[in-house]
């Protein structure tokens, strides 16, 4: 089978701040031949009915991912210390984005 | 019935709504995914722009029409739309030539008519100055790339601004009642628009590498009602639901 040619650019991820000071959440991603064009597509595609005030884009081949393999190792240790989970604090009435 | 407002709301409705439509023909047919969004986003943008002129229009008018009947129930040579605007789509160079050619001019536009005296008109700029913005933003992007790009592309790219170079240059006429609105500060005066759009797209066309055409004969007649052969079928397209359904509702 003849390799199909993805002409279509890069992947790069797309992260939408809601409002200021607020963290960047992963929105999902474009295709764009640079920084500037993946902005400009992250834009049309992620924040057209406002869903944001500021927009990051990261390049998909720079961000380190763990791998399924280390799930055991990476995350089951924290199940069973319960005092790491802030949860045993009440949150005031009126604090918003906790 | 004030004419001068009518006319200037017309030819500015019509040419957003023509050049919407043209865009709004390529829906579909961009050169990937995330483009073919952009650009069916400015046409929308486009097509918000052009309701809100062709509804002052049928406001000043007062003979109850609406932007819809305006829209769609007048023929061709009822339209005043800028020639630029229906030139039709031939490839994407070509697209974003007309694209680049148009935002060049609808930015300092609507920079210009935000302090127009006449608060409707005002109202209109305040959110097509954003929206412009960004279109020239994304349009210039494209000139600079196609002309730095391959050779075909910055063939394409040259031979679109050559052909379409003859169309810019009714952007600017003006004709007494618009005179008169400029120097009355209702819009922005032509002269000085002119100014400003030689200035950027000049700019553009530097870095991207393209030759500005050498002044020559300019098209013009579209704010006649005299237009290329290419509008008429086009509004046909256009108008063929609310003709043949007068009536519908969806």
């Amino acid at each position: 089978m003849s390799e199909v040619k993805d002409n279509q650019g890069p992947l790069w991820e797309v992260f939408i701040q809601s409002k200021n000071n607020l963290p960047y959440k992963h929105a999902g991603s474009v295709h764009a031949f640079d920084g500037e064009m993946a902005l400009q597509n992250a834009r049309d595609l992620y924040t057209r009915r406002g869903e944001g005030r500021a927009i990051w884009v990261v390049p998909s081949n720079q961000i380190i991912s763990s791998v399924p393999t280390d799930e055991d190792s990476f995350f089951d240790p924290s199940d069973d210390k319960i005092y790491r989970h802030p949860t045993f604090y009440t949150v005031k009435e009126g604090v918003k984005n906790m | 019935m004030d004419n001068a407002i009518y006319n200037y709301a017309l030819r500015m409705g019509d040419t957003c709504l023509i050049l919407s439509h043209r865009l709004a023909e390529r829906c579909s047919n961009g050169p990937f995914l995330e483009e073919d969004i952009a650009m069916t986003n400015i046409s929308l943008d486009l097509l918000g722009g052009a309701d809100l002129f062709l509804s002052l229009a049928a406001e000043v008018e007062g003979e109850g029409r609406s932007a819809d009947d305006l829209a769609y129930r007048r023929n061709e040579r009822q339209y005043y739309n800028h020639l630029l605007a229906e030139r039709p789509n031939k490839n994407f160079a070509h697209v974003m030539m007309r694209q680049f050619l148009h935002d060049a001019l609808l930015h300092p536009l609507y920079t210009g008519l935000k302090l127009s005296k006449n608060e409707h008109l005002a109202g209109i700029a305040e959110k097509g100055v954003k929206e412009s913005a960004y279109h020239i933003r994304h349009s210039s992007m494209w000139i600079v790339r196609l002309g730095k790009g391959t050779d075909d592309s910055k063939e394409k790219l040259q031979d679109a601004l050559d052909d379409l170079w003859t169309y810019t240059g009714e952007m600017f006429e003006y004709n007494d009642e618009e005179a008169t609105l400029a120097k009355d500060g209702v819009i922005p005066s032509f002269e000085e628009l002119k100014t400003t759009w030689l200035k950027t797209v000049k700019e553009v066309f530097n870095e991207a590498g393209l030759e500005v055409p050498k002044d020559k004969w300019m098209a013009t007649g579209g704010r006649q009602g005299v237009h290329s052969e290419f509008l008429g079928h086009m509004i046909a397209e256009m108008q063929y639901l609310p003709r043949a359904y007068p009536d519908a509702k969806w």
